[in-house]
C-alpha cells in the first residue's frame, strides 16, 4: 500500500513538473485581466493563429470554391474545391462560428461568436466589406429570401438564446425569436420555407429531470416561430439537415444519462449519441442509437442527407469518424419495430451501413451538389477529408496552412475533445464541456448511491487561481482533477500518459475566459450594476446593523475572480449531500452558467437568494428590497 | 269606431318607432356568438382577451385558453403557465409571442413553449401581474407592487415604485406601452407617464384628491383609483370606478353617466381605437364612443334580454331591436378582429361579429 502510495505520489510529482514547463507560456497568456479575460483572449487569439482549426464550410453555388471557417484563426478560408488550393485567406472576427450564403453566391456572413459581429464577405473581391454588429454570442447564420418583403440573415445566438433577424443588406435587426438554451446552429430547409434551429445547453427545466430540448422551427417568409419540435432526455444538439424534398430531417444530438449515477459507464450509462429523424417520410420524430453494444460514436455534430435521400452522414467529432446510414433500412426499421428505440445499442447494426475514419475532431460536413462527395472539416488536425460516397472512403485530404509541429497546448485540446479515453470510447471531457464550456446538468458522478452528492457542472473558463476544484474542494489542482480522479472515476478504461495528461492540463487551464457581455461598452458598469456593486461589498445592512464579515459577499467570493479558494457552509447543504461544506465557486461569466449552488437547485441567480437563503447564512440578504437584489444580480453578471 | 282607433294607435306607434329609428346614429352592429365552458372554454370568468389574426386567447379564471381552428385549448400550470389564474394578456407583435400576467408571475407563450417569470425566479417585482404591454424589445409589467420593465435583449429587469418613480401607491392595474410613451394605471396613485425619449416620469392625479365627486366639468383626472390606460394616436384613454376620461396632451375631456352614454362609471377596462373612438368595458355593458355618439351592448340589467341602446350627441337615447348580446353584462377585456369584437365578460367570452 506503502509502495502504491509512494508510486502514485512520484507519478504526480512527474506530472506536476511537466505541467510547469507547459504552464509557463500558459501563464503568460493569462495576462493580468483576469475579471474579463478579455487581454487574455486577445493574447491566445494571436499566440494560436496559426491553427487554423476548420470548423464549418459552404460551397459557392457552382461548387468550385469551398468556405470554410477557421475557429482559432479568425479567419475564412476561401479554396479551390478541386484541388483544395487555397485562394484566399480572409480574417474576420474571433471564433467565428457559423456562416451562411446568399443564394446568388454574391456575399458570405460570418458569425464571429467572441466579437459579436457578423462580417459580410463579398465574394467577387473576397474582401470584408462591412462588420455588423451583433448581441449575444452570434453562432450560426442562415439567408432567407423574402422575409416580410426583404431578404434576411437570421443569427442564432449562443447567450441570449434567440435567433436575430437581420435586414441581410444592411444588417438593422428587425426581430428576435425566441429559441433554445444556447441556440448555435440553423438549417434552411432547400425550399426556403423553414428554418431549422438547435441550442446546446438544455432548457430550464425542474431540478433533476431529464433534459429538454427543441428544434425551433421557424417560417422562413414569416419570420414566426411555428413549432417546437420536443427532444425529450436530451441536451447538446447540434446540427439538422433536411432532405431535398423536405420530407426527411436528421438532427443530431447527446443523450446524457445524468439522473443516476455514474457506477456503469457500459452499455451507454453516461452517454448515448444520437440522432432524431422527423418530417413525412418518418410520421412524427424518431430518436434512434448511433452507438453500439460495446463502441460508442461520440459527439456526433453535423449530418447531412444524400441528395436522393438514400444516406445520412453524421461527424463524430468525439470519435474521428463519419457514420453512414442508410435511409432505407432505418425506415424499414422504425416502421416494423414498436419504439423507442434510444436506449437499444444494438439498433444501429440495423441501418449503420459504415464508419468512415477521418482527421481528428471532425466537425462541419458537406455534400457536393451530386452527392458523389462528402467534405469533412476536421478541426483539430486542420484538414479537410475528402469522402467518395460510393466506397465511402477519403480520397484526398486538404491540409489547411499551419504549423505541422504541435504545441503541447495542441496536444492537450485533441485529448480534451477525444474519447477515446472514455470506456469504449463513450465521451470526452467535451461531451460535458461544450466547446470548452459546461454542458447546463447537474449529474451524479460518484459511485455513492442514487441521489447522493448530486454536482452542478461548473464553467471551465480561466482556471488558474480557483483551486481547489470539485464541489467539495477535494482536488488541488488540474493534475489531479483531470488525471486521476477522471481516470478512475468517470473513464475508467485507460490512463493518460504523463505527458498527455500534462498537456491536458496545460490546455484546461489555459481555457481563456469568453468576453463578459454585460458590461457597458469599455466594460464600464451601469448605474443598476455599480448599486449591486455596492450590496456586494458592503459591510453593513439596510438597517445600519454591522455585517459579521463571514457573511459578506466579498468574503467568501473575494479576489479577482470571485473565490477565495476556501470552502464554507453557507446553508445549501442537503440531506443526501456527504457534507455541508462546499468550494467557494469562482464568479467568472456567472450569468451564463444556470442552474446555480452545488447541485444545480437555484434554477436562477435570483432563487439562491429567495429560495435557498432563509436564514442568511449564504451572506447577509434577506434585508434586501426587490430593487436591492435586482441590482446584486446585474453586477454580479458583469463578473 | 273602436278599430279605427286601435288601427290609428298601432299606425302612430309605428311611424313613431320608425321616426326614432331613422334617427338614431349609424353605430356598429354585432351579432354575438357567446362561448361558455360548454364550447370548450377554460373558465367563464374571463379576465383578458387577445386576438392574433385568426387565433383568439383568453385569459381565464382556469388557464388560459387558445381558440384556433374553431376549437379551444387549454394551456394550464401543468403546461408552464405561471398561474391558473390569468388576468392580462399582450402580444408581442414581431415574433407573435404572447405574454400573459397571471396572479402567479408573467408566462411568455411561444409557439406553445412556455416560460414563466416569477418574482422568485426573476426581477419580475411581484407576482400578481394585473397588465402587460409589449413595446420593441421592452415588456413592460403592471404588478401589485410597483411596474417593471424587462428587456429582452439583455433580460435586464428595472422596477419602477414609490423609490424612483412619483408614484404614492404602488398597485399598478394596467399599463400602456408606445415607441413616445409609457402609461401606468395606479390604483390610489393617478395616472404615470414615462418618457420614452427623455427617460423622465411625469404623473397625473385628481385635482380634488382622493374626493370621489367630480367638482368640475372636465377637471382632469376623475379619481385616483385608475383601472386601466390605453394610448393611442397621442390620445390618452383612461378608465378609473368613477368615470372615464380622453386627455389630448392639453385638455381633459371627462366621461360620466350624467353627461355620457357611458352605462356606468364603473369600468374595468377602456381600449382606443385611434383618437375619437373607444371601448369601454364597465359593470353595467360595454359601450362605444365614436367621438359624438354612444351605444351600448349588453343583456339587459332587468330581464336579460338583448339590448342595444344608442344614444346621439344631443342625449338622445334609441334602443335598437337586437337579438343577441354580449355573455354578461360585467365586461373585462374588449379586443378587435378586423370589423369583429371579441369581449371577455364574468360569464363567458363573446365574439361580436359586425353586421352590415
Amino acid at each position: 500500500m506503502r509502495r502504491a502510495t509512494a508510486v502514485a505520489a512520484a507519478a504526480a510529482a512527474f506530472a506536476l513538473a511537466l505541467l510547469l514547463a507547459n504552464l509557463r507560456p500558459v501563464m503568460a497568456w493569462s495576462g493580468a485581466d483576469t475579471a474579463g479575460g478579455s487581454a487574455t483572449a486577445k493574447t491566445r487569439a494571436v499566440k494560436d493563429a496559426q491553427y487554423a482549426s476548420p470548423l464549418e464550410m459552404a460551397l459557392s453555388p457552382d461548387g468550385t470554391r469551398l468556405y470554410v471557417i477557421c475557429g482559432q484563426a479568425g479567419e475564412l478560408r476561401v479554396l479551390e474545391t478541386a484541388s483544395g488550393r487555397t485562394l484566399r485567406t480572409i480574417g474576420v472576427g474571433r471564433e467565428p462560428r457559423g456562416l451562411a450564403l446568399s443564394p446568388s453566391g454574391d456575399r458570405v456572413f460570418v458569425a464571429n461568436s467572441w466579437d459579436d459581429t457578423i462580417s459580410v464577405i463579398d465574394t467577387s473581391r473576397l474582401a470584408v466589406i462591412a462588420t455588423w454588429p451583433e448581441t449575444g454570442e452570434p453562432s450560426g447564420a442562415a439567408f432567407a429570401r423574402n422575409v416580410q418583403g426583404s431578404d434576411a440573415l437570421y443569427v442564432a445566438n449562443r447567450i441570449s438564446n434567440d435567433v436575430a433577424v437581420l435586414d441581410a443588406k444592411t444588417g438593422a435587426e428587425r426581430m428576435r425569436l425566441a429559441a433554445g438554451r444556447g441556440a448555435s446552429y440553423t438549417t434552411l430547409a432547400p425550399d426556403n420555407s423553414r428554418l431549422f434551429v438547435t441550442h446546446v445547453y438544455p432548457n430550464p427545466g425542474r431540478h433533476r429531470t431529464a433534459p429538454e430540448s427543441e428544434v425551433t422551427v421557424i417560417d422562413a417568409a414569416k419570420g414566426r416561430v411555428v413549432e417546437r419540435l420536443p427532444l425529450h432526455s436530451v441536451a447538446g444538439v447540434f446540427h439538422t439537415a433536411i432532405s431535398r424534398d423536405g420530407r426527411l430531417g436528421a438532427v443530431v444530438h447527446l443523450h446524457p444519462k445524468n439522473l443516476v449515477p455514474m457506477a456503469h459507464v457500459e452499455h451507454g450509462w453516461v452517454f448515448g449519441d444520437s440522432v432524431t429523424v422527423f418530417g413525412a417520410d418518418v410520421g412524427g420524430a424518431v430518436e434512434v442509437p448511433l452507438d453500439e453494444i460495446d463502441r460508442y460514436f461520440a459527439m456526433p455534430f453535423g449530418v447531412a442527407i444524400a441528395p436522393d435521400k438514400s444516406r445520412i452522414y453524421i461527424s463524430n467529432a468525439g470519435s474521428d469518424c463519419v457514420t453512414v446510414i442508410d435511409v432505407s433500412r432505418l425506415m424499414r426499421f422504425i416502421h416494423s419495430h414498436p419504439a423507442p428505440f434510444a436506449q437499444d445499442l444494438s439498433a444501429s447494426a440495423n441501418y449503420v451501413v459504415a464508419r468512415i475514419p477521418v482527421g481528428r475532431n471532425p466537425r462541419g460536413i458537406l455534400l457536393s451538389r451530386d452527392g458523389r462527395r462528402l467534405l469533412v472539416a476536421n478541426r483539430l488536425d486542420d484538414t479537410i477529408s475528402a469522402i467518395d460516397t460510393r466506397t465511402n472512403r477519403v480520397v484526398s485530404t486538404f491540409v489547411l496552412a499551419g504549423p505541422k509541429m504541435l504545441t503541447g497546448l495542441r496536444r492537450g485540446e485533441q485529448t480534451f475533445y477525444s474519447a477515446r479515453f472514455a470506456f469504449q470510447g463513450q465521451f470526452g471531457c467535451s461531451n460535458c464541456h461544450i466547446d470548452s464550456t459546461f454542458d447546463g446538468l447537474t449529474w451524479d458522478l460518484e459511485p455513492d448511491g442514487l441521489g447522493v452528492d448530486i454536482v452542478d457542472n461548473r464553467l471551465l473558463e480561466d482556471l488558474s487561481g480557483t483551486e481547489p476544484f470539485k464541489w467539495n474542494g477535494g482536488n488541488p489542482g488540474i493534475p489531479i482533477e483531470c488525471g486521476i480522479r477522471t481516470e478512475k472515476y468517470i473513464w475508467r478504461s485507460e490512463n493518460y500518459d504523463y505527458r498527455s495528461l500534462a498537456d491536458l492540463a496545460a490546455y484546461v487551464i489555459g481555457i481563456p475566459a469568453r468576453p463578459n457581455r454585460w458590461r457597458l461598452p469599455g466594460g464600464a458598469l451601469s448605474e443598476a450594476q455599480e448599486r449591486g456593486q455596492a450590496i456586494f461589498n458592503r459591510d453593513v445592512d439596510r438597517f445600519g446593523k454591522p455585517i459579521p464579515i463571514e457573511n459578506r459577499c466579498s468574503f467568501c467570493h473575494s479576489g479577482p475572480k470571485g473565490t477565495s479558494q476556501r470552502s464554507f457552509d453557507v446553508g445549501t447543504g442537503k440531506p443526501t449531500d456527504r457534507s455541508g461544506l462546499f468550494d467557494t465557486p469562482q464568479l467568472l461569466n456567472i450569468g451564463l452558467t444556470a442552474p446555480y449552488l452545488h447541485d444545480g437547485s437555484a434554477k436562477s441567480l435570483e432563487e439562491i437568494w429567495t429560495i435557498f437563503n432563509p436564514h442568511d447564512r449564504h451572506g447577509r440578504t434577506n434585508d434586501l428590497t426587490k430593487d436591492q437584489l435586482n441590482d446584486l444580480v446585474e453586477y454580479l453578471k458583469t463578473r | 269606431m273602436k278599430r279605427l282607433i286601435t288601427a290609428w294607435l298601432l299606425f302612430a306607434g309605428a311611424w313613431a318607432a320608425a321616426q326614432t329609428f331613422a334617427q338614431a346614429p349609424s353605430m356598429p352592429r354585432f351579432r354575438f356568438q357567446n362561448f361558455t365552458t360548454a364550447d370548450g372554454l377554460p373558465d367563464n370568468h374571463v379576465f383578458a382577451v387577445l386576438v392574433d389574426g385568426e387565433r383568439v386567447w383568453a385569459g381565464t379564471e382556469n388557464g388560459l385558453g387558445l381558440y384556433e381552428n374553431h376549437r379551444w385549448r387549454t394551456f394550464s400550470a401543468q403546461d408552464g403557465l405561471a398561474h391558473r389564474a390569468v388576468l392580462s394578456l399582450a402580444l408581442d407583435p414581431r415574433t407573435g409571442d404572447v405574454w400573459a400576467g397571471t396572479m402567479g408571475g408573467l408566462s411568455r407563450i411561444s409557439a406553445g413553449r412556455i416560460d414563466s417569470y416569477t418574482q422568485l425566479n426573476s426581477g419580475l417585482s411581484n407576482n400578481i401581474v394585473y397588465g402587460v404591454s409589449v413595446e420593441g424589445e421592452d415588456v413592460w409589467v403592471a404588478t401589485a407592487a410597483g411596474g417593471c420593465r424587462l428587456n429582452l435583449r439583455t433580460g435586464a429587469w428595472s422596477l419602477y415604485n414609490e423609490r424612483n418613480t412619483p408614484m404614492t401607491e404602488i398597485w399598478t392595474y394596467g399599463v400602456s406601452a408606445t415607441p413616445t410613451k409609457v402609461y401606468y394605471a395606479v390604483w390610489g396613485s393617478g395616472v404615470l407617464e414615462f418618457d420614452q425619449n427623455t427617460h423622465v416620469w411625469d404623473k397625473y392625479d385628481d385635482p380634488d384628491g382622493e374626493n370621489e365627486l367630480v367638482l368640475f366639468r372636465d377637471q382632469g383626472l376623475i379619481h385616483e383609483i385608475v383601472t386601466s390606460v390605453s394610448y393611442v394616436d397621442g390620445i390618452l384613454w383612461v378608465a378609473t370606478y368613477f368615470g372615464d376620461s380622453r386627455y389630448d396632451g392639453r385638455y381633459w375631456h371627462n366621461f360620466l353617466t350624467k353627461d355620457s352614454g357611458l352605462p356606468s362609471n364603473f369600468t374595468n377596462f377602456i381600449k382606443g381605437v385611434d383618437a375619437t373612438h373607444a371601448w369601454f368595458c364597465t359593470d353595467k355593458g360595454l359601450a362605444y364612443f365614436d367621438g359624438v355618439n354612444w351605444a351600448v351592448y349588453r343583456p339587459s340589467l332587468a330581464d336579460g334580454r338583448p339590448e342595444m341602446t344608442v344614444r346621439d350627441g344631443a342625449g338622445k337615447a334609441t334602443a335598437i331591436l337586437v337579438t343577441t348580446a354580449p355573455a354578461h353584462n360585467y365586461i373585462l377585456g374588449i379586443d378587435f378582429q378586423g370589423p369583429d369584437i371579441w369581449v371577455a365578460t364574468a360569464k363567458g367570452l363573446s365574439h361580436g361579429i359586425r353586421q352590415p
